[in-house]
């Protein structure tokens, strides 16, 4: 890997609640154009990983480089603008439920002054596109269902135009069908615009469609890492474990 | 020298640390109220929501408190030939005590619980996450908001229950007396200064903030799962009535000091 295509670095990454460590010494390098997934059991910290590269969380050791920069020595000013290069669809989509998906989608671009110029309501067509979802446009969140709540969120993430895509369990809590669906739609979205993903999930199928390279997480650090048929070959009790469904 | 531990019991712990913690957010409040960007929409979104919503409930709360009110003052006041001070008793009781104690109580029961469930399952649904890495501040959008709409609304609301309380009470006091409406609204102000409206107002603001504060705290402190998000209403109007009638019994001593 060339150091100078590296977007994203997390060093030495340590998060507890309490008593309780949740990442013990994560560290892990992310190229640009990549598509990485994170594969781990529940409750195992994958999502606290990706809450402390966006910033929601604050490692208690560690740093985490975006683009170079140290996320936590930022401003609060330069960490809005900053955040809007990374996008984050969450577990549950987390729509605005008084809005509609128009406003849903708009409201993230309105903060941002220097989005000022952009033709709001050709952009959020264009995004609602993408994911297959333009008829939605003026429904309420409680309208959609799951997979179209997830979709949404993803079209609402793609409205800041954001190079990094940090995906939180896409296909959790989806049928089979859906969670195919999504897989495919995060391929198209790498292809359209050209975005890093970092994928956390516990759903081998999805890991095997998307990723170029697998991370699995275990008992808070990174047990081992590898393409989809490297891990998947490997003899190690653990690993088979994910691999055998 | 000798340090004494006292270990308090978990339940009075808590209370002083949710205390301590309300404090600490309606301080916030003060801090970001005036920064940038002024979310201006929003505010205008909750003042209708919070204003608008709330004034048939607070009418019908003053028609009702008026009127019976007065029916029971009659009998009393008949027993030493006083019959004729009832409007201007009413009056007074509505104005400085009643009308903004028990419409605020009801008010803290409507709004107070609605922004508590709201904000809190914005926050167990992840959507004050997404609010925050979306560049803007949710402090700042959701509870300077509402905070700054229960702070102007309540005492529109109580002004306004305050008016259909004195139009209930001349009903129930028509039913007995024969007296026009305008002989019985100079009886009623006959005996209330202009001096006495500002603590009464300005009272109703402060329950109107403490609400505001109480409401959006828990529910921006819901813990996750469902279950929080109706401890974050409950919570949230218990608190609030709580603070309600402690404010009323400090706003007493106060303003008998300053007015």
């Amino acid at each position: 890997m060339d150091r100078k295509d590296i977007i994203l670095e997390i060093k030495n990454v340590k998060k507890s609640f309490g008593s309780f460590n949740v990442i013990n010494n994560v560290s892990l390098s992310v190229s640009s154009g990549e598509t990485i997934v994170i594969l781990g059991k529940s409750g195992t910290g994958k999502s606290v990983i990706l809450k402390c590269i966006i910033g929601l969380l604050e490692p208690d050791e560690g740093t985490i480089e975006v683009f170079g920069k140290n996320l936590f020595d930022l401003k609060p000013e330069e960490l809005k603008l900053f955040r809007k290069k990374l996008g984050f669809l969450f577990q549950s989509g987390a729509l605005y439920d008084s809005m509609t998906v128009r406003e849903n989608l708009i409201f993230p671009v309105e903060r941002h002054l220097e989005m000022k110029d952009m033709n709001f309501d050709e952009k959020t067509e264009e995004v609602l596109t993408s994911v297959g979802l333009l008829d939605a446009i003026d429904k309420m969140p409680s309208e959609l269902s799951g997979g179209m709540k997830k979709r949404v969120g993803l079209a609402r993430t793609l409205m800041l135009e954001p190079e990094i895509i940090l995906y939180d369990e896409p296909t959790t809590g989806l049928d089979p069908a859906t969670s195919k669906e999504i897989s495919e739609l995060i391929i198209d979205m790498q292809k359209k615009y050209k975005v890093t993903s970092l994928i956390v999930t516990h759903d081998i199928a999805c890991a095997k469609l998307v990723a170029n390279r697998i991370v699995i997480l275990n008992d808070g650090v990174f047990y081992k890492e590898g393409t989809y048929e490297e891990l998947s070959a490997s003899d190690d009790d653990f690993i088979k474990g994910f691999f055998q469904y | 020298m000798k340090t004494f531990k006292v270990k308090l019991p978990a339940s009075m712990r808590e209370g002083f640390l949710t205390i301590s913690g309300i404090v600490i957010f309606g301080a916030r409040y003060f801090k970001e109220v005036y920064k940038p960007p002024y979310e201006l929409k929003e505010l205008l979104k909750q003042l209708f929501e919070i204003g608008y919503k709330s004034l048939s409930l607070i009418a019908v709360t003053g028609f009702v408190i008026g009127i019976t009110l007065t029916l029971q003052s009659i009998p009393s006041m008949q027993k030493f030939g006083a019959v004729s001070l009832v409007p201007s008793m009413i009056a007074l009781a509505i104005i400085l005590e009643i009308g903004p104690v028990i419409s605020a109580l009801i008010f803290a029961g409507k709004i107070g619980s609605s922004i508590g469930a709201e904000l809190g399952s914005m926050k167990v649904s992840e959507q004050i996450d997404a609010m925050e890495i979306s560049g803007t501040n949710p402090f700042n959008h959701l509870a300077v908001t509402r905070i700054t709409a229960t702070t102007l609304m309540l005492p529109v609301l109580v002004i306004f229950s305050n008016a259909i309380a004195i139009i209930g009470g001349f009903i129930a006091f028509s039913l007995v007396n024969d007296v026009s409406f305008k002989l019985y609204l100079q009886d009623s102000f006959s005996s209330i200064k202009f001096d006495d409206l500002i603590p009464s107002v300005i009272k109703t603001g402060v329950f109107g903030f403490a609400i505001g504060v109480i409401g959006c705290y828990e529910g921006f402190n819901a813990s996750r799962g469902t279950e929080s998000v109706g401890v974050a209403a409950n919570t949230a109007v218990v608190i609030s009535s709580l603070a309600v009638i402690i404010i009323d019994m400090i706003n007493v001593q106060l303003m008998s000091i300053l007015f």
